[in-house]
């Protein structure tokens, strides 16, 4: 398909868990991605959401080759990233940037605005030196910040404007994806509406395609074309962003947006969850077929055997519960 | 009597691009049991305001230049090293806002969390370690037993807010001091924790300060609310009172900003221009600038917070007069 940007299939990527100091003893494995489907078409906004742990982040550091895969392929335009070059993946990098989950941890306290928006534009000789203030100054003014603001650093920001650095950081190649992790949790709602509005103008004004984390359900139906829900590793539910949070299909995003929080006392106070019984699964011992079934109101004998595969409900959803037809 | 009562703080830090006034004159207090949310701009010192309590502010270059925090007759803020030990960290506990600055990367979390309980109870290691799987347990870390072992960075984002959970309830604190507690869970975790701090609340009474910028957790969670700006409090309710019928034009703007109550596809709201500098003295309202009600009058002098019913105040000066 000519508008696929991102093609992921059957991506793993598990970590040995070892005890003991020096003499290290293999005692298991967190499965944190564990089989992923997902083809991103070219210039959409995807949310990924699910319950802590589940390995969104993992899965975009998987996506972004920060940790070694464990099997799969991640193939970016065509070009399979799991078995490139360390060069090709320099090139590969300049098309696929991420903002980081923790603000305060991912700009490097030492560096200026302008060396830490600079260096990538060396790093990649993006422009010829003497262009490098002009075009700061220009990033800087994409993401909102002006730019007399460049020989400042990180602590000298508040945590929103923070958030834009790691943008503009993020936009500096001009990137065809961005994965963007979390990169509004930590902001009040005014400074969050202002990151949201600039990030859905730059997905259309430069045809960018955006894989979005975050769990502020609202936030991601706001900013998405489709939403992908991960259960321990896997994608569970897959469809049209409003379409997915107003009528959830697979239980465990059933469950998921019963506890949206509302801003409304009245509303807050009486409303019924989905209480989900039993703890989150574990990734070391996954429960066996459907990793959702122990806690699954509708789990029946069946859904214990075999892992559901996500398919096709509608033209627009993929859902991964064999018990679908009987529940709905 | 309250069990924890704040009295005009100030907490200023000097720079070398000059003083900011990052809390500058807020007072609250809090009943055993209740529960107070504080929510507002990023930046208007709402993490200062705690951390001032906690004894956390670095100085310098920060300085509490005035201020009270009386908690069991104890001045927080002007008591000896050896009250303070007695207290902070055991009946006063704090969760922090950032989990990968305040967990020690080279520490096991096992160590991190019998620690408090080392220090201030006289437990052997043995009962301290069971405690802190039970509170892992607790907090829905699955697994525990074998976790506890694993360092920081082998967590998630919202495994490792948990654990500092564990490390702020785990000695039954009597003030909970909760500064974005639930902002890297998922909404069903997030309710979990709820419960738990509820309970928890129940149980030993614990008086609660949340700190969000998640409105519905605060509708759902809190007694009252309070609501800051540029190193004030510009408006303080009952939560119902509070969303029903805010009056300061900060906590309107800020309830139009959120996404939950705006179409999809949209441009949402924003609060027009940008956040104050609170390094220069601001002459009136700081919020003037960027208020869409405001006139002359705002920009005379600095707004008193002022009640207009005995659970409802604010600091809006043309509120005050009757004109909007
Ligand atoms: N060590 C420091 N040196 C200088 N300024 C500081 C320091 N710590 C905090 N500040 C300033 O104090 C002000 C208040 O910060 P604070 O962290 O309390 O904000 P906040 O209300 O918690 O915001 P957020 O919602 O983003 O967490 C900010 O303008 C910040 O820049
Ligand atoms: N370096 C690592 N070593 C061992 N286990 C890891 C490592 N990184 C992540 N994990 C494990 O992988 C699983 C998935 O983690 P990940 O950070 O991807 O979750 P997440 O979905 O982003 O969660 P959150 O919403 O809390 O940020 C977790 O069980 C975590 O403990
Ligand atoms: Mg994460
Ligand atoms: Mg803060």
């Amino acid at each position: 398909m000519s508008d696929t940007i991102l093609q992921l299939t059957d991506v793993k990527t598990h970590f040995p868990i070892t005890q003991g100091f020096l003499l290290k003893r293999h005692i298991g494995t967190v499965k944190a991605v564990d089989g992923v489907n997902l083809t991103v078409r070219r210039g959409e906004v995807l949310g990924l959401v699910g319950e802590s742990g589940c390995g969104k982040s993992t899965l975009a550091r998987t996506i972004l080759q920060l940790v070694p895969t464990t099997g799969g392929t991640v193939v970016l335009n065509g070009r399979n990233l799991a078995d490139s070059s360390a060069r090709e993946l320099l090139a590969a990098r300049r098309d696929l940037q991420m903002v980081f989950q923790d603000p305060y941890a991912s700009l490097n306290p030492r560096m200026t605005v302008f060396a830490t928006l600079a260096e990538p534009l060396f790093v990649h000789g993006v422009c010829p030196p003497a262009e490098v203030p002009a075009r700061v100054a220009e990033l800087m003014r994409v993401v909102g910040l002006a730019p007399r603001f460049m020989q400042k650093y990180p602590h000298e920001f508040s945590g929103g404007q923070r958030q834009r650095i790691a943008i503009a950081r993020a936009l500096a190649l001009e990137p065809k994806v961005i994965v963007a992790d979390e990169p509004v949790s930590a902001l009040d709602v005014s400074i969050q509406a202002q990151i949201l509005n600039l990030l859905a103008q730059l997905t259309k004004q430069m045809n960018l395609t955006l894989i979005f984390i975050a769990h502020d359900l609202s936030v991601v139906k706001h900013i998405s074309d489709r939403i992908a829900v991960m259960y321990l590793g896997k994608i569970v539910e897959l469809g049209l962003a409003a379409d997915v949070i107003d009528r959830p299909r697979h239980p465990y995003t059933r469950a998921l947006v019963s506890a949206i929080p509302t801003p409304n006392p009245d509303i807050e106070r009486n409303r019924q969850r989905i209480v989900l019984a039993g703890d989150p699964p574990s990734p070391i011992n996954p429960p066996s077929g459907c990793a959702f079934h122990p806690r699954c109101a509708y789990a029946r004998a069946e859904c214990r055997n075999a892992v559901p595969p996500l398919v096709a409900d509608s033209p627009d959803r993929e859902v991964a519960c064999v018990r679908l037809s009987e529940i709905s | 009597m309250p069990l924890l009562s704040v009295h005009d703080l100030r907490t200023h830090f000097h720079t070398r691009n000059g003083i900011y006034r990052a809390v500058d004159g807020v007072s609250f207090s809090i009943e055993r049991g209740e529960t107070l949310g504080i929510v507002g701009e990023s930046g208007s010192g709402k993490s200062v305001t705690c951390y001032s309590i906690m004894g956390l502010i670095p100085q310098p270059p920060g300085r509490i230049v005035s201020g009270t925090a009386m908690f069991d007759g104890v001045d927080l803020l002007h008591c000896s090293p050896a009250e303070a030990r007695a207290i902070r960290g055991k009946r006063v506990a704090m969760i922090f806002q950032d989990p990968m600055t305040s967990l020690n990367p080279y520490l096991r979390i096992s160590e991190q969390l019998i620690e408090p309980l080392l220090i201030h109870e006289k437990i052997s290691r043995r009962d301290a370690l069971s405690r802190a799987l039970a509170m892992l347990d607790a907090v829905g870390i699955n697994d525990a037993a074998k976790r506890i072992h694993y360092y920081p960075h082998e967590f998630s984002g919202g495994m490792r807010q948990r654990v500092m959970i564990a490390m702020a309830l785990i000695t039954k604190p009597e003030v909970l001091i909760a500064d974005e507690p639930t902002t890297a869970l998922d909404v069903t975790v997030q309710a979990q924790i709820l419960e738990l701090i509820k309970k928890m609340q129940r149980e030993l009474g614990m008086a609660v300060v949340f700190i969000t910028h998640d409105l519905g957790v605060v509708s759902g969670l809190c007694d009252r609310v309070q609501v800051m700006y540029a190193g004030r409090i510009v408006e303080t309710a009952d939560t119902r009172t509070l969303f029903h019928a805010p009056r300061h034009p900060y906590t309107r703007a800020l309830q139009r900003s959120i996404p939950a109550l705006q179409s999809k596809g949209v441009e949402l709201y924003t609060i027009p221009g940008l956040p104050p500098d609170v390094s220069k003295t601001i002459p009136g309202c700081a919020f003037a600038p960027r208020c869409e009600f405001a006139s002359a009058r705002c920009t005379g002098g600095v707004p008193e917070l002022t009640a207009l019913s005995p659970t409802h105040s604010h600091a809006c000066l043309r509120v005050q007069a009757g004109e909007i």
